[in-house]
Formats: C-alpha cells, sequence, structure tokens
C-alpha cells in the first residue's frame, strides 16, 4: 500500500469521551421518554410480581405458621426489588445491542469512533441511576401498601452497598449483552437465563444457607449475594457500614473484574460478529 | 492524493447446508468478495454497479469497519481500515439504502445522538443541526417530530443529514436512492452533487441505478459475483465493450441483464 498525507489521524481526547459518553446517557433518556407510557405499564407489572412475591409472608401466617410477618415481608420486599431492579440492568445492558438492531442504528453506532468501554459504560450508568429510582418507588409504594415499619432502617448504608454492587452488575450486564450480538435470534432472551441463574444462588427470597453445598459455592461468586445480605441487615437490622465491610468488600473486587472482563467478552463478541456478518440490522 | 486503496479484498462468509451429514449439518464457505482491488483519488466519485447478491453492500461494510476481511487489504488515507478501526471510522460516514432511525425519537434527536460519537457537544448540533437539515431540503419546523411520521423520502434526507454532520471526507453510499419516488430522488442526487461542488469529500456509491451511476460519477465499476471485472469512465466503459450504453456495457461484461438477479441465493443472504 500506498502511505499518502491525508486528514490526521484521531487522537484520544477527554473531552471527545465525555462528549460520546453522555450521548449514550442522553439517547437512552430520550426513550424514556418517548416511551414513558410503556415504563408506566412496566412499572405496574413489576409491582405486581412484587406483590404476589411479598403477600406469601402473610399467606404463611393465614396458614397457621409462626413469622414476624412484618420482617418476613420486609425481607420478601429487598428480594423482589433487587430482582427488579437487576432485571431493569440486565435490560438495558443486553438492548445495547438488541434494540439497535431492531431499530437498524446497530451499524451506525459500530462504525462511530466511540469507545467501546465509555459506550458500555454509559448505557451501564443510566440503568443503575434509572433502576435506583424505579426500585426505590417500587419499595415506597410496597412498603406504604403493606404499612411496614423499619424502625432501625440504615437506608444510607443500604444505598452505598447498591451503589457498589452496581459496578458488579454492570459488568456481568455487559457479558449477557454480547449474547445477542453472537446469536440474533435469541440472544436476548438469554440475559433473562443469567439474571434468574444469578438470583437463585444469591439467595433471593430465602437464606443461602439453604442451598445445596454446590449451589452455596456458586453463591460466593455471586455480587448478588452480598448485596441482598448487606441491604437486608441495613434495612431490618439498622447496620452501619463499618458492619457490613464483610459484604462490600467482596463486592469491591468482583466489581474490579466484572466490568474489565464484561468489556473484553463483548470485544471478542464484537469481534466474532465482525468476523462472520452478524453486526448488521434485523430484517 | 489516493482517499481510498482496496488490494486484492476477500471476504468470504459459511452458510450451512440444507444436507445434513449425520447429525450436523454441513458448512461451506461462500465467497462475497474475491480478490478487489482499485483505488479512488480524492475528491473523485466512483460508482459500483452490481446486482442484488453482486458484494456491494459487503465491501461498503468493509470499508465502514463493521466486518473484518479474510484477506487482502483496505486503506482510507493510508490508514489500514481494519487496524486502526477508530481512525478510519473518524474519517468515513455513510448512507445505506435503509434510513435506520430510532423510529420513536425525532430527527433532531437522532442526529444529536449520532453526533455526539463524533465528539459534538450539544451545543455544536443545537446550531448545526436545524442548519444542516435546511440544506439537505428538510423542512426544519419538522425536525421535533417523531421519525415514525416521517416519508420514506424524508428520512433519507435525515440520513444523509446525519452522514454530513460529522464531516467526513470519505462518504459511502449503499443504494441511497433505492426506494424513494422520483422527485426525492432527484433531491438526493442533486445534494449528493452539491456535497462533491462544496465539500472535500470523495465518494464512493454503490448503486443498481445505472443512470444514477452515469450522472453522479467520473468512474464506474461493475461487480459481478464479488469480482470487480471492469472499473473505467462511463463513456471508456462504453468504448471498451464497443456498446451505446452502461446496461448494454454490464451485459457485455456480465453476460447478463442487468434486471436479473444473481441465480446464486446463497450470495443474495449475505451479500
Amino acid at each position: 500500500m500506498s502511505t499518502v498525507p491525508g486528514p490526521a489521524p484521531f487522537r484520544f481526547s477527554l473531552r471527545h469521551e465525555a462528549i460520546t459518553f453522555g450521548g449514550v446517557v442522553e439517547r437512552n433518556w430520550y426513550l424514556i421518554k418517548r416511551y414513558f407510557w410503556w415504563e408506566l405499564a412496566f412499572f405496574v407489572w413489576s409491582l405486581a410480581n412484587t406483590l404476589t412475591i411479598v403477600f406469601i409472608a402473610k399467606g404463611i401466617k393465614a396458614a397457621g405458621g409462626h413469622i414476624d410477618v412484618n420482617r418476613a415481608t420486609t425481607t420478601l420486599l429487598i428480594g423482589a426489588v433487587i430482582w427488579s431492579f437487576l432485571g431493569l440492568v440486565f435490560e438495558f445492558m443486553t438492548e445495547t445491542v438488541a434494540w439497535e438492531r431492531w431499530e437498524g442504528t446497530i451499524e451506525y453506532t459500530f462504525m462511530a469512533p466511540l469507545r467501546r468501554p465509555v459506550h458500555l459504560f454509559g448505557v451501564g450508568i443510566f440503568a443503575v441511576l434509572y433502576g435506583v429510582f424505579r426500585s426505590a418507588v417500587l419499595f415506597v409504594v410496597v412498603a406504604a401498601m403493606f404499612g411496614l415499619h423499619m424502625p432501625n432502617a440504615n437506608f444510607l448504608a443500604a444505598a452505598v452497598v447498591l451503589a457498589i454492587a452496581s459496578i458488579s452488575f454492570m459488568g456481568v450486564g455487559t457479558m449477557t449483552s454480547v449474547l445477542p450480538l453472537i446469536s440474533p435470534e435469541k440472544g436476548a432472551q438469554l440475559g433473562f437465563i443469567a439474571q434468574g441463574t444469578l438470583l437463585v444462588i444469591s439467595g433471593v427470597y430465602y437464606p443461602v444457607s439453604v442451598l445445596p453445598v454446590w449451589m452455596r459455592w456458586l453463591s460466593t461468586i455471586s455480587p448478588a449475594t452480598y448485596t441482598l445480605r448487606g441491604i437486608r441487615h441495613a434495612i431490618l437490622d439498622g447496620s452501619p457500614l463499618t458492619s457490613l465491610w464483610g459484604d462490600i468488600w467482596p463486592l469491591i473486587i468482583i466489581g474490579i473484574v466484572a466490568f474489565p472482563l464484561g468489556v473484553w467478552i463483548f470485544r471478542r463478541g464484537e469481534i466474532y460478529a465482525k468476523k462472520h456478518g452478524k453486526l448488521k440490522r434485523s430484517g | 492524493m489516493i482517499a481510498v486503496e482496496v488490494h486484492n479484498l476477500r471476504k468470504e462468509f459459511f452458510r450451512r447446508d440444507a444436507q445434513r451429514s449425520g447429525l450436523r449439518r454441513r458448512r461451506r464457505r461462500v465467497p462475497a468478495l474475491e480478490g478487489v482491488s482499485f483505488v479512488v483519488e480524492r475528491g473523485e466519485c466512483v460508482a459500483i454497479l452490481g446486482q442484488n447478491g453482486s458484494g456491494k453492500s459487503t465491501l461498503v461494510r468493509l470499508l465502514s469497519t463493521l466486518l473484518l476481511n479474510d484477506g487482502g487489504g483496505a486503506y482510507i488515507f493510508g490508514h489500514d481500515v481494519f487496524k486502526e478501526q477508530r481512525t478510519v471510522q473518524r474519517l468515513v460516514n455513510r448512507v445505506s439504502v435503509e434510513a435506520s432511525f430510532f423510529k420513536k425519537m425525532s430527527s433532531e434527536e437522532n442526529l444529536a445522538y449520532a453526533a455526539r460519537f463524533y465528539g459534538l457537544s450539544p451545543r455544536d448540533t443545537k446550531r448545526k443541526i436545524p442548519e444542516i437539515l435546511g440544506r439537505v431540503g428538510f423542512p426544519t419546523d419538522r425536525r421535533h417530530e417523531g421519525m415514525e411520521h416521517l416519508s420514506r423520502g424524508m428520512q433519507q434526507k435525515v440520513a444523509l443529514a446525519r452522514a454530513l454532520l460529522t464531516a467526513p471526507v470519505v462518504l459511502l453510499l449503499d443504494e441511497p436512492t433505492t426506494g424513494l419516488d422520483p422527485r426525492s430522488k432527484l433531491e438526493v442526487q442533486e445534494f449528493i452533487r452539491e456535497v462533491r461542488a462544496t465539500h472535500d469529500a470523495t465518494i464512493l456509491l454503490c448503486t443498481h441505478d445505472l443512470n444514477e451511476a452515469e450522472v453522479l460519477a467520473d468512474r464506474v465499476g461493475i461487480l459481478d459475483r464479488g469480482q470487480l471485472i471492469a472499473l473505467a469512465p462511463p463513456d471508456g466503459l462504453k468504448e471498451l465493450y464497443e456498446v451505446e450504453t452502461l446496461e448494454q456495457a454490464f451485459f457485455a461484461a456480465t453476460g447478463r441483464t442487468f434486471e436479473q438477479e444473481d441465480e446464486d441465493v446463497e450470495r443474495g443472504v449475505f451479500a
């Protein structure tokens, strides 16, 4: 080939990265606004889903069981809200590819000078912020409906645990978001399998101690295990952050590993898609 | 100065056979591009003619970094398309047959989203979007309407605006007027001429519209079954095959009429 003088090569600039990051967040905000009524419908679905779980505590009492209904209901509510939060984060991350493929914009996004970590981090941050907002509303609405008492709750500590855990969830979400890149037809649905599996082994509605040994071993590498346990301690027992350190440090380590690993897996998937011609619109 | 250099470029895809070998379906290689070589000078407009499945879209997708090659090379202003992807992405933009937008979002929101990836800040786009929409003949007072409410021709004008907003030095046009009504088609073609006249843009136009190729391009190439079998100015092609029209030249070069679809359905799937 001949080397010829041409336009200046593109160079890294922090300003450029900040603008592209803002662009990803901004796009998701536009879409939430445009699909507002659908968002409301999905919130009602999340609410109904949460209620089916949370009523279990009252059901056990009505069937003659001896439990502290207030504590059991709050325990179940935390599990259901984290399930909803994780579902939303994974949905946004998976739709990084699936939605763009459906709309047909995938080729334009992937041919733009957009760094993949910035792209995925932008999607993840928006998903976490929106997920925190929606989950908080869900928690408040259900807690008010059941008249739950949480006199000792340390919500600040719970929020810190969730914030630290979010990096890990974004990492796992990034790993699942590669699935629609490899399998355009069924990849998005595989994200739900990852979400369900993660929560089953993490004690979403029960203590991890009731799980079989092999599942307990798996629960030690799941960020949801530490998130659920930490948030429950903070809200039910009012534990301060210092007491939650045993759940926080594993989340920090998993977060440090999970997001870069997720980006690396996504990049492998992108190379595979470019080799096999899968980086294109549906239909 | 060479803007685009393509050297012995090859791309193939795997396709599962309908017939099974044991429990598994056999896979076979289907070539989409076979040793394609050409150069485009800075500021030049080159049209690539070919039927559906000839490899036109594969060529455009390779040059826009959406595919990885299986052999050969491609360079944009000397930058390796497959090794210096980010630099190439900054230099290239593309308009394809499908306008491809977030349908619920407005044209302004779609353009702003695309522009951010090229480093245009909200302040930049607030000024530039109405300006560029006006230039492509889009009624700027409709820029807040959802894309789903716009006609196909209007959407294609927004697609042109999206490509130009990022000031690309190489513009890849993949059947930009296919499916447009005659008036919209003429407007888009007129705009492509204007871009050439006013911007420092090099254009690679892939089309199966013979007239479009003749009126817009300096040189016309014939891509047939993944092979570039001719590349010359329109009159040069006619002279080469001793015919009077481009259609006749295409027939002489490929042995088939331009309207005939490529019989190899497998190729059509990928290319």
